[in-house]
C-alpha cells in the first residue's frame, strides 16, 4: 500500500470522524478509491488501525453488506436483478445475452478486468423490469436490442460513471 | 404518471423547486400542541405504511412519552421489498412533503435529530434530496427554533449499503451505528432506547408523506376516502405482467380486479392472471380467480393476507409457480442475516426440496417436510424476515396444492 493511498484513506476518515458510526460512509468512499470496486485487505487493515477499531469489526461489516467487496471486480460491474418481478418479465433472456456478449458467466470477471457479471436482489426498478445496474446506474425495460446497444457503449472504452 | 386520487401525491406533477413554499400542513402544526397533532393523526386512522400497519397516532403518542435531550426520528427509506417502489417515487416527486411530514412528527414527539435512511440503490436521489434539505434550512423550517416553536430539529441522510434486513427497525439502527444489520433483542424497545440508546421514532416514507397531507387538508378530508375500517388512500406499487406498471394512489376499497384492469390497463398480451402476490416477496399469493376482493385491511384480514407495503405483483399464466417460489426462497436465503437457525437453515432446506419438486423427483417425505419446515420458520424465526419468508410457499400449498405437488403424484 503506497503513501498516496494512505493519505487518501486518512483524508476520508478525517472528513467523517473516527467513530465506528462512520464506518459505512467511510467504507463507501474508500471502496471508490479503487477502480476495481473493492477494498483490498491492506487498505481495510490500515483503515481499522487508523480509526482505532478492531480489524475484525471492519471485516465483518465489509462482508455483511452487498455493496462492499473484498475481492477485485471488473471496472464495470453489471448487476442483473434476479428477484421475482424481473423473473416474471423474462430476465433469463438478458442473462443469456450478457454471458454471450461478454464471454463470461454470472459471478465471473472478464480476463481483461473490464466487466463483472453479478446477480442482485431487487433494486426497486420493478416498474421497468427486467432491469440491470451498471456501476450503480439503472437500465430498465430491457430487451435484446436495447441491451446490446448499452453493452456496445460500455465496451467501447473506459467509462468513469459514478452514481 | 396516472393517479386515481391525489391526496398524498398532490405535488407529483409540480416542479418542486419552482413552487418551493412552506406547506400549510407544517404551518398548521406549528400552531398546535403536541397532543393536538397526535390527536389529528389518530383521528385520521392512518396506519404505518411500511408493512406492519401499526396505528400511527398510537405510535406517536407512545413515542411522545419519552423525553430526552437527544431524540431520533428516522424515516425508513430502505424499501428493499421486491415489487415495491412507491417510496422511491415519493422521494423523487415530493421529497419536500416527506421531509415536512418528518418535521410535523418531530413537533409532535419533540425529536431533535432526523435521519433519512436511504437504501444504497436509491443513491441517485441524494443530490436532489440534499438540495431540498438546504432550502428547508434557508426557509428556517429545519434547524434552530423552527417556525418559533422552540423546536431544534435537522435532518441528515444516511445511505445504506445493500441489505434487505436493514429495513427492519432495529437492524436499520445497528447499521447506522456502523455494525452489520442484525436485529436486536427486545426489550429495550426502540421508542425508549433505539439509536445510540436514545429514544427513537421510526416510520415509513409514505407514512410521513401521509402525515403531511393529513395536516394540510385535515383528517376529515382524508377519511372521506376509503372504507370505515380502512380510511383514506394508499400508494400501491403495481408491477409484473401488466400493461401499465407504476406507483398509483388509490382510495381503499377498490378491488384487485379493478386495479389490474382499470389502473394497470390489463394483463400484457391479453393473457390471464395466474396469481397476484400482495405486499412484496414476503407476501402471499392470491389466485387469479379470486381477484374480486377489495383492497382494504379488513377484507385482506378475512383471507389471512397482510397488505404489507402495498405492492401488487401480477403474474400471468406463463409462469410456473414452482419457478416463482424458487426465486422467492433464493431471495430469502441470500438476505437472511444468519442470526437464527430456523431462517438460516430453513431457506436452504426449502430450496433443496423445491429443486427436487421442480425436477419432479420429490419424495413423499418431501411433501410432508416442506410444510413442516415452512411452519417452523413462520413460528420460530427471530424476526420478520424469517417469519414471512415462507408466506408465499404456505399460501401456494393452501390455495393450489395441485399446481405444486403435481409432479410428485406423477412420479410417486
Ligand atoms: C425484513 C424486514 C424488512 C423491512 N423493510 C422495510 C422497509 O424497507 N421499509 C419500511 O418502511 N419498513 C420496513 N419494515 C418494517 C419496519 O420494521 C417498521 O415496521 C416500519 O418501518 C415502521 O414504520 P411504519 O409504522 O410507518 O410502517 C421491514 C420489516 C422487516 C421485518
Ligand atoms: S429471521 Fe433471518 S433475518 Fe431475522 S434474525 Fe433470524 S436469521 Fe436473521
Ligand atoms: S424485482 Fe427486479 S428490480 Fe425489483
Amino acid at each position: 500500500m503506497d503513501k498516496s493511498m494512505k493519505d487518501a484513506v486518512q483524508k476520508i476518515v478525517i472528513k467523517h470522524g473516527v467513530g465506528k458510526e462512520f464506518l459505512l460512509p467511510i467504507l463507501k468512499e474508500v471502496q471508490k478509491l479503487n477502480k476495481y470496486h473493492y477494498i483490498p485487505q491492506d487498505v481495510s487493515q490500515y483503515m481499522a488501525k487508523y480509526m482505532g477499531i478492531h480489524e475484525s469489526e471492519v471485516y465483518e461489516v465489509i462482508s455483511f453488506y452487498a455493496e462492499f467487496s473484498e475481492v477485485p471486480r471488473g471496472e464495470n460491474v453489471i448487476k442483473v436483478c434476479d428477484s421475482t418481478v424481473c423473473k416474471v418479465n423474462d430476465n433469463e433472456e438478458l442473462i443469456g445475452l450478457l454471458e454471450d456478449v461478454l464471454g463470461i458467466g454470472m459471478g465471473e470477471t472478464s480476463e481483461n478486468k473490464k466487466f463483472s457479471l453479478e446477480f442482485s436482489p431487487c433494486f426497486g426498478a420493478c416498474d421497468i423490469a427486467p432491469a440491470i445496474r451498471i456501476n450503480g446506474e439503472v437500465f430498465g425495460n430491457l430487451n435484446k436490442e436495447r441491451l446490446e446497444e448499452i453493452l456496445q457503449y460500455y465496451k467501447e472504452g473506459p467509462h468513469e460513471k459514478n452514481s | 404518471m396516472k393517479r386515481i386520487v391525489s391526496f398524498i401525491t398532490e405535488n407529483f406533477e409540480k416542479e418542486v423547486l419552482e413552487s418551493f413554499e412552506i406547506s400549510s400542513g407544517l404551518l398548521r402544526a406549528s400552531n398546535m400542541t403536541e397532543d393536538e397533532i397526535i390527536e389529528e393523526i389518530s383521528l385520521s386512522g392512518l396506519k404505518g405504511r411500511g408493512g406492519a400497519a401499526y396505528p400511527t397516532g398510537k405510535k406517536l403518542a407512545q413515542s411522545a412519552v419519552f423525553k430526552s435531550d437527544v431524540k431520533y426520528l428516522i424515516c425508513n427509506a430502505d424499501e428493499g421489498e421486491p415489487g415495491t417502489f412507491k417510496d422511491r417515487d415519493l422521494l423523487k416527486y415530493d421529497a419536500l412533503g416527506v421531509f415536512e411530514g418528518m418535521v410535523i412528527s418531530a413537533l409532535a414527539v419533540r425529536a431533535t435529530d432526523g435521519i433519512l435512511y436511504l437504501r444504497e440503490e436509491y443513491s441517485f436521489l441524494i443530490d436532489e434530496l440534499e438540495n431540498i434539505l438546504s432550502q428547508m434550512r434557508s426557509k428556517k423550517i429545519l434547524g434552530h427554533n423552527i417556525l418559533d416553536t422552540g423546536l431544534n430539529f435537522d435532518i441528515s441522510i444516511f445511505s445504506g449499503a445493500g441489505a434487505y434486513i436493514c429495513g427492519e427497525g432495529t437492524s436499520l439502527i445497528e447499521s447506522i451505528e456502523g455494525k452489520p444489520g442484525r436485529p436486536r433483542n427486545k426489550p429495550p424497545y426502540t421508542k425508549e432506547q433505539g439509536l445510540f440508546m436514545k429514544p427513537t421514532l421510526l416510520n415509513n416514507v409514505e407514512t410521513y408523506a401521509a402525515i403531511n397531507a393529513i395536516m394540510k387538508n385535515g383528517y376529515e378530508e382524508f377519511i372521506k376516502y376509503g372504507t370505515e375500517k380502512s380510511p383514506g388512500t394508499k400508494l400501491i406499487s403495481l408491477c409484473g405482467n401488466v400493461n401499465s406498471p407504476g406507483t398509483y394512489e388509490i382510495p381503499f376499497g377498490v378491488t384487485l380486479k379493478e386495479i389490474i384492469e382499470k389502473i394497470g390497463n390489463g394483463v400484457k398480451n391479453e393473457r390471464n392472471v395466474k396469481f397476484v402476490q400482495i405486499g412484496g416477496i414476503s407476501g402471499p399469493l392470491i389466485l387469479g380467480k379470486n381477484l374480486d376482493i377489495p383492497f382494504t385491511y379488513e377484507d385482506f384480514d378475512k383471507i389471512d393476507v397482510s397488505m404489507g407495503s402495498g405492492a401488487i405483483l401480477v403474474v400471468d399464466d406463463q409462469t410456473d409457480i414452482l419457478d416463482f417460489l424458487d426465486a422467492v426462497q433464493a431471495f430469502f436465503k441470500h438476505e437472511s442475516c444468519g442470526k437464527c437457525t430456523p431462517c438460516r437453515e430453513g431457506n436452504r432446506q426449502l430450496l433443496n426440496v423445491l429443486a427436487r419438486m421442480r425436477k419432479g423427483i420429490e419424495t413423499e417425505s418431501d411433501i410432508v417436510n416442506i410444510e413442516r419446515i415452512a411452519k417452523t420458520m413462520k413460528y420460530a424465526s427471530f424476526c420478520g424476515l424469517g417469519q414471512t419468508a415462507p408466506t408465499a410457499l404456505l399460501s401456494a400449498i393452501k390455495n393450489c396444492p395441485e399446481e405444486i405437488f403435481r409432479r410428485g403424484e406423477q412420479h410417486a
